[in-house]
């Protein structure tokens, strides 16, 4: 049995693979072997798939359902019952958060689809086509940056309404301004490169050489800074529920838990304290995810 | 093959403008090993980059095989006569691009058919064995990049191959194979290349006739016959020619 594991990792590992496929999955494994290297990351990422787990098995996990009142038992302390003990209209906590987890990878995977692929357009766009191209897309970049974060997703809440999909969208367009200043910046360090001027001697478009040559190079620098992002997009999220202006009630939105804890939070600590948890235990995996991916995917980072 | 009239190369806009090369005219016959030699930054490789097209700011008269050519556009047919190899084959090979990824993309971009086969037979042309086929960059050594980076340039099956600086990267016994692999490839496939360099025993190795270069002006056209018996038309060619036997002891 070792033996064919053996020979297997050398398939994987060796300098001169036969075959395409070979080549590709020898280049994957070879990043998972820095990545598993990094213990902390590997910390991070067992987090985030046990909290995948427990959002795909919600309804058969968790213990009572997220909704049913119960007002004689309101603001109950952790008990063998209530393992993280009860809110202001009697529902069990660990169901809400145990069920908040969709709505949080929910509102995570959205904009992390969103928000890198318009930077990434736009950057490589205005990095590699240049002139008023490049000045045109820039500035409406910077405005976008010049207003915080947080109040723009705000502005775009009200305008748009209050709703999870609403804060989604606009968290979604407020975050990408980064993505495409990052972008931008690795097109230019590469645009001049010989290997882009090479593939131009072969007669190859303007639009191969964006999609085929740049973006491969940009997006693992793009992952990097979303997985190290995350945690914050998390906090935005959950400000925005706690502002009332995302998940509406009952749903168990992490933020609006805690929104709702606040007005016993000095009696009743338990009440804002465990969503205040998740989160943290959430956006803490993320980082350390992203810390990893770094090692793996970011060339230019040195390993220290 | 190659004709260059009064080629004029700048960067940049006045007060600022930058004249790298000015008022330059030499041509290529067909089958020749032209050079090009010069110290660093006296607009040699310059030439070569306004003639493939990646230096828009130009002007003079550029032909290549009969034709024309403008600004820095060129047509498909340019392509697939004229060919570059780039001077460092770290930055020449694109990191994320395994061999075959660069091959078949090539050869697709020049309408070739039978890829697999190609890529074969080129890999053989350049002495790589087919278990280099489906290496990343960063599994090559230098030389073996440079062999790349010729495969990629002969892929169209080009005439003419401009070599800037192909060797000046690689350590001197690897120069030494490259450069005999250039060799081999001109007679076997009839090409005609146009060398940048400034080492003399290089293009006195390789090359027909040079042109020499101080400060983006050609100061004289001479062959190597010339070159090797030390004559130079001009005080900076004999300077050139000495300091290039090396550095004696007093």
């Amino acid at each position: 049995m070792s033996d064919t594991h053996i020979s297997r990792r050398e398939w994987l590992l060796t300098d001169a693979p036969q075959t395409r496929r070979q080549a590709r999955l020898g280049a994957i494994y070879q990043g998972w072997l820095t990545f598993r290297a990094n213990k902390l990351a590997m910390f991070g990422l067992i987090i985030l798939i046990l909290l995948i787990g427990i959002a795909i098995l919600a309804p058969l996990i968790s213990p009572q359902s997220p909704f049913t009142q119960n007002l004689a038992g309101r603001l109950q302390p952790p008990s063998s019952e209530h393992w993280l003990g009860t809110d202001h209209l009697g529902r069990d906590i660990l169901s809400r958060l145990i069920h908040g987890s969709r709505i949080t990878l929910f509102i995570v995977g959205t904009v992390a689809l969103i928000a890198p692929v318009i930077g990434l357009f736009i950057g490589t766009v205005a990095g590699f086509a240049g002139g008023w191209v490049d000045q045109v897309l820039m500035r409406i970049t910077d405005i976008f940056l010049a207003f915080p974060k947080l109040i723009l997703a705000l502005a775009f809440v009200a305008a748009l309404g209050a709703s999870i999909g609403n804060a989604v969208l606009a968290l979604a367009l407020t975050a990408w301004p980064p993505y495409a200043r990052l972008a931008r910046a690795e097109t230019l360090t590469i645009r001049h490169a010989d290997y882009i001027a090479a593939a131009r001697l072969q007669g190859a478009g303007p639009m191969r050489l964006l999609i085929k040559h740049i973006w491969p190079l940009c997006i693992s620098s793009l992952i990097v800074r979303v997985a190290l992002d995350m945690a914050g997009i998390i906090l935005s999220a959950a400000g925005l529920g706690f502002l009332g202006l995302g998940a509406q009630p009952p749903m168990p939105e992490w933020g609006a838990m805690i929104s709702d804890g606040r007005t016993y939070i000095l009696d009743f600590w338990w009440v804002a304290a465990m969503p205040g948890l998740a989160i943290f235990i959430v956006s803490l995996a993320f980082n350390l995810l992203g810390d990893g991916l770094r090692d793996v995917l970011d060339p230019k980072g040195g390993k220290s | 093959m190659l004709r260059v009239e009064n080629l004029d190369v700048w960067f940049g806009f006045p007060p600022d403008r930058v004249d790298a090369v000015k008022s330059a005219s030499f041509t290529v016959a067909t089958g020749e090993t032209f050079g090009l030699v010069g110290e660093s930054g006296s607009g040699k490789s310059t030439i070569l980059r306004a003639i493939a097209g990646l230096i828009p700011s130009w002007s003079g008269s550029i032909e290549v095989a009969g034709k024309a050519v403008t600004g820095s556009h060129r047509d498909r047919a340019f392509y697939k006569t004229a060919q570059m190899v780039f001077q460092d084959p770290y930055a020449s090979l694109h990191p994320r691009h395994s061999v075959d990824a660069v091959l078949s993309e090539t050869l697709r971009l020049q309408g070739m058919g039978d890829i697999d086969r190609r890529i074969t037979k080129l890999l053989e042309d350049v002495g790589l064995g087919r278990g280099f086929r489906f290496r990343y960059p960063h599994q090559l050594s230098g030389g073996q990049r440079q062999r790349v980076a010729i495969a990629r340039a002969l892929a169209a099956e080009p005439r003419l191959l401009l070599l800037d600086e192909p060797t000046s990267a690689l350590d001197v016994s690897v120069q030494a194979e490259i450069l005999n692999l250039l060799s081999d490839l001109r007679q076997e496939h009839g090409l005609t290349y146009v060398m940048v360099s400034h080492d003399l025993s290089v293009v006195g190795h390789m090359c027909d006739r040079l042109a020499v270069m101080q400060h983006g002006r050609i100061l004289e056209v001479m062959d190597v016959d010339a070159l090797r018996r030390g004559e130079g038309q001009q005080d900076y060619t004999r300077h050139l020619i000495a300091s290039s036997l090396g550095y004696q002891r007093a």
